[in-house]
This record gives structure tokens, C-alpha cells and sequence, in this order.
């Protein structure tokens, strides 16, 4: 009954997301920057000069390679588990499809990504090891990596409709993430018994495969990639299907 | 040819006190003996609209216009009964509710014609067109902060009336704008009458409604109370609200 152009309406809501966010922001874009900076500095003082970690080289790179990752994924995942609410004026008065609200809240946040994986790049081909093939997977990685936070958010924009405290659970569940997501420690040093458990984690595994690709050079091991593949892909189809249960309470529950 | 069909249609709405949260899912899940009644805000209401047909929804506040409004608009499900619909709603509810106050008028429209079901061509071809209708001016492209509430009412109607729908929906929406514009839009919405598409009107204004509609739904308490000759129906509603105003 809704006969609009998903592509259309999705581009909208991006560009309305951008022009919104940048016109109220005097630095505009180089907030994007400025962040994972100072964070990689903070974290490349205290664990290179305070709790002094002597198995890794080139520090600043591998806590980027940390950061980039952990930093979309917590950005996206909050502020699309509060988009419906945010667009609940539009819900209520136009019968467009409700899944575009997270969607392109997911999108509007990879011009962060976009501009945050551009630093670590030109980091890495200034100060590391240049470029290589295999940086032709990168696309595919963070491909996976949006597949698994738009079917994560459509799960939690839906539920946070009917009930509120969610995004405070996302929170909480975001500062954990930084200790759980190897950003500051390096795999090997995790006791073995976990690792099989680590990878399942798909912001673990999207680090683990940048550090391989980016810091040694390396194809990244395909049992991690499938890993990652077979749990976005899952995340996105329970995302749609809860989402599709839960969109029939809206127009009550906003 | 029928475009609209209300069957035995009831909406119930959850009671909720305050905010939706843990707390109250919690105490629903364990608390059986306190469970809530549900709010219902239609009550078994039928009809039937026409091709062609002008109808108006009359009522007082909370009397279930606006969520037969969203049932005919496919916003929501009845929680009973079945609403049919045949053809393209234009849902003019609330003009304006998915703008935002530091875009300009420009960016507005595009957003607004893209959620209303308008594609990228469509919109281009017709951007001049709605910018011109609105009459607007120059404003269209500062924000929509700057904007009075009737100026917002005129983009939004401008954009909305774009998307040529078979059955128009308008929410008390024209209340906003100036005398001219007002009517202007009652021109456009007489032109797609004579053109064979339907009406379906709420407003507070009995004037606006014997000029636009043949015919007038009474709602009271979300139950259907006359539904027919709109001077009848009007009739009927505006002594009873008189009794009522004097009791």
C-alpha cells in the first residue's frame, strides 16, 4: 500500500541525519578525527608507558585497529535502538515502512566510519606497513560488520518501543564491549579456552582479521571470516523477523 | 465502487501509566491479579465509502476520530474486525510531522514527498511545481525554524497533496493557514472530488464540514452514533452538544 522508493526514502533520512548533525557542530567532520585521536594516544600512554606491554609492536595502529571497529559499532547500535522513538512523529502520521528508521540510522553513522577507516589507512601507509592485496578484503569485513549492527538494531529500536529502559541496557552493554573486544590486548593473550568463544563476537572478529590484514600483512583466517559471515547473516535475518513481530504495536506503544 | 470498508472494526490500546518500562512488563508478566484493561477507542464502528464520496468524521475530543483516522490511513490493525482499502491513501495528518526545524524548507519537501511514497523522479519533476503552490518564495530555502505554523501548513499540504492519492485523508489541518491558502486547498480538494477520488475529513469547524462533505459519521464514546445526510448528522451532534453544555 506504501508505494515509495526505498532507496529514495533511505537517502533522505541519511542526508537529513548529516545536514542535521554538521550544521550544529562548529568542527563539523573533524570531530570524527579528533575522537579515535585522542583515544589512541590515551591508550598507547597508559599501555605503553604505565602497564608496559612488550608483546606488541607499532601500538598506536593495533589500538586504532581496536578502536575504529568498537567505535561505530557503539555509536550505531545506541542511536539506532533510539530511532524509532526519535521518528515516532513520522510512525504515527505516515504509513511508510518502519524498518527505514533504523536502517538509515545505521548508514548515517558510516560517514564516521568512513572517514575514521580513511585515518587508520593513511596511518597505516605513513607510519606501518604500507599497502597490501589483502586490503581488498577490508570491503568485505565491514560489509559483514553493517549487515550485523542494522539486523542488531532493527532487534533493539523494535523492543525499545515497548520497553524504554533498552538503551540504557545498549549502554551498559557498550562499556563492557571495550573491555571484551580485544582493543587494548592482543589475541594470543587470551587463554585458549576461550578463543573459539571470542571469535563468535563479531566486533572481536572484525579487529582481529584488520590487525592481520593491516599489521602483519596477512590474509585473514577464513575460519574467522565464515564465523563472522555465518553470524551476520543470522543477526540480520532474527533483526527483520523480530522487527516484522514487533511492528504491529507501534501505533500504540509510541 | 466501494475504496474504503470499516467490518465490525474495534481498536484497543494498551493502559499504560507513564513510561513503557521493565518494571511495568515485569509487574504484567507476574502481577496477574492486577491486570490492566485494555482502552478501547473504536467499539464494533462499520460503514462503507464510495468512489467519489466526501465524508466527514464528527465528534468530540477523545471520541476515536483520529484512530479511525490512522485504521483508514494503514497505520495501525484493528485489534477486531477488518478495514479494507482499495487504491493509494494520502494520509494529510498532522502536516508537517516528519519535518525538521533546521532544514530548509527545500530539503523538508524532498524528505517529506520521499516518506510520503513519492519517487526520486516523481519528486524532481514535481518539486517546481509544490515550491509554486505552496507560494513560499524565497523562504523555501531558509530553515524551517524561521517559518510561522501556517507557512509549515503550506509546504506540508503543497507536498502532500503531490502524492494524487484515491482516498484523501485530512486531519483538521487547514485550521492553520491563512484565509487565501484555506482556500485555495478547498478548491483542490473540491477539484479531486469532481474527479472521482474520496474524502474522508475531521474537523471541529461544522462550517468546514457542510462545505466539503455530503455526508457525516457521529462518533461518541468510539461507537458509530448516526451516520448519514451530513446536515442531519450535524444537526443532531450540535443540539446534543448544546444539552450537554447546558447540563
Amino acid at each position: 500500500m506504501w508505494s515509495g522508493e526505498y532507496s529514495f526514502v533511505l537517502r533522505n533520512l541519511i542526508e537529513k541525519d548529516f545536514k542535521v548533525r554538521y550544521r550544529n557542530m562548529s568542527l563539523g567532520i573533524l570531530w570524527s578525527l579528533l575522537n579515535p585521536l585522542i583515544m589512541m594516544g590515551v591508550l598507547t600512554f597508559v599501555f605503553t608507558q604505565i602497564f608496559r606491554n612488550s608483546n606488541v609492536t607499532n601500538f598506536p595502529i593495533f589500538v586504532l585497529c581496536g578502536m575504529v571497529p568498537l567505535s561505530f559499532f557503539q555509536i550505531a547500535w545506541v542511536s539506532g535502538t533510539t530511532s524509532l522513538l526519535e521518528n515516532a512523529a513520522m510512525i504515527k502520521k505516515i504509513p511508510v515502512p518502519r524498518q527505514v528508521f533504523p536502517i538509515a540510522s545505521v548508514f548515517s553513522n558510516c560517514l564516521h566510519l568512513i572517514i575514521q577507516v580513511g585515518l587508520l589507512l593513511g596511518i597505516v601507509v605513513v607510519f606501518g606497513r604500507g599497502v597490501n592485496v589483502y586490503w581488498l578484503w577490508l570491503p568485505v569485513l565491514w560489509g559483514l560488520e553493517i549487515v550485523f549492527v542494522i539486523g542488531l538494531t532493527l532487534a533493539f529500536s523494535a523492543v525499545n518501543v515497548y520497553i524504554r529502559d533498552t538503551r540504557y541496557v545498549v549502554e551498559s552493554a557498550n562499556t563492557v564491549l571495550f573491555w571484551l573486544v580485544p582493543v587494548f590486548y592482543s589475541f594470543s593473550v587470551i587463554p585458549a579456552r576461550y578463543h573459539e568463544i571470542y571469535q563468535f563476537n563479531p566486533v572481536a572478529a572484525l579487529v582481529l582479521m584488520m590487525r592481520t590484514i593491516l599489521l602483519d600483512g596477512q590474509a585473514p583466517s577464513m575460519h574467522t571470516l565464515s564465523l563472522l559471515f555465518l553470524v551476520s547473516v543470522i543477526m540480520l535475518w532474527a533483526g527483520l523477523a523480530i522487527f516484522a513481530r514487533l511492528t504491529k504495536g507501534f501505533y500504540e506503544h509510541l | 465502487m466501494t475504496v474504503l470498508e470499516f467490518q465490525h472494526v474495534s481498536k484497543a490500546f494498551p493502559r499504560v501509566k507513564g513510561q513503557q518500562l521493565l518494571r511495568t512488563h515485569i509487574v504484567r508478566w507476574f502481577g496477574e491479579g492486577r491486570k490492566q484493561e485494555d482502552f478501547y477507542a473504536l467499539k464494533d464502528v462499520s460503514f462503507r465509502m464510495q468512489e467519489g464520496e466526501s465524508l466527514a468524521i464528527v465528534g468530540r475530543n477523545g471520541a476515536g476520530k483520529s484512530t479511525l483516522l490512522g485504521l483508514a490511513a494503514g497505520l495501525t490493525n484493528p485489534t477486531e474486525g477488518h478495514v479494507h482499502r482499495t487504491g493509494r491513501v494520502g494520509p494529510l495528518l498532522e502536516l508537517g510531522s516528519g519535518f525538521h526545524p533546521d532544514l530548509t524548507g527545500a530539503e523538508n519537501l524532498m524528505l517529506n514527498a520521499a516518506l510520503l511514497g513519492l519517487s526520486r523522479k516523481q519528486t524532481k519533476g514535481a518539486v517546481e511545481e509544490i515550491v509554486e503552490y505552496s507560494g513560499l518564495g524565497e523562504f523555501i530555502n531558509e530553515p524551517l525554524r524561521t517559518y510561522s505554523s501556517g507557512m509549515v501548513v503550506r509546504l506540508g499540504f503543497s507536498v502532500a497533496i503531490r502524492i494524487d492519492p484515491d482516498i484523501l485523508i485530512i486531519d483538521e489541518i487547514l485550521a492553520v493557514g491563512d484565509a487565501a491558502f484555506q482556500e485555495k486547498c478547498r478548491q483542490t480538494i473540491d477539484s479531486f472530488v469532481r474527479a472521482g477520488k474520496s474524502l474522508l475529513f475531521v474537523s471541529h469547524s461544522s462550517g468546514k464540514v457542510r462545505e466539503m462533505c455530503k455526508r457525516a459519521i457521529w462518533l461518541d464514546h468510539g461507537a458509530v452514533m448516526m451516520d448519514g445526510d451530513v446536515s442531519d448528522v450535524l444537526d443532531a451532534y450540535e443540539g446534543r452538544e448544546v444539552l450537554n453544555n447546558q447540563v
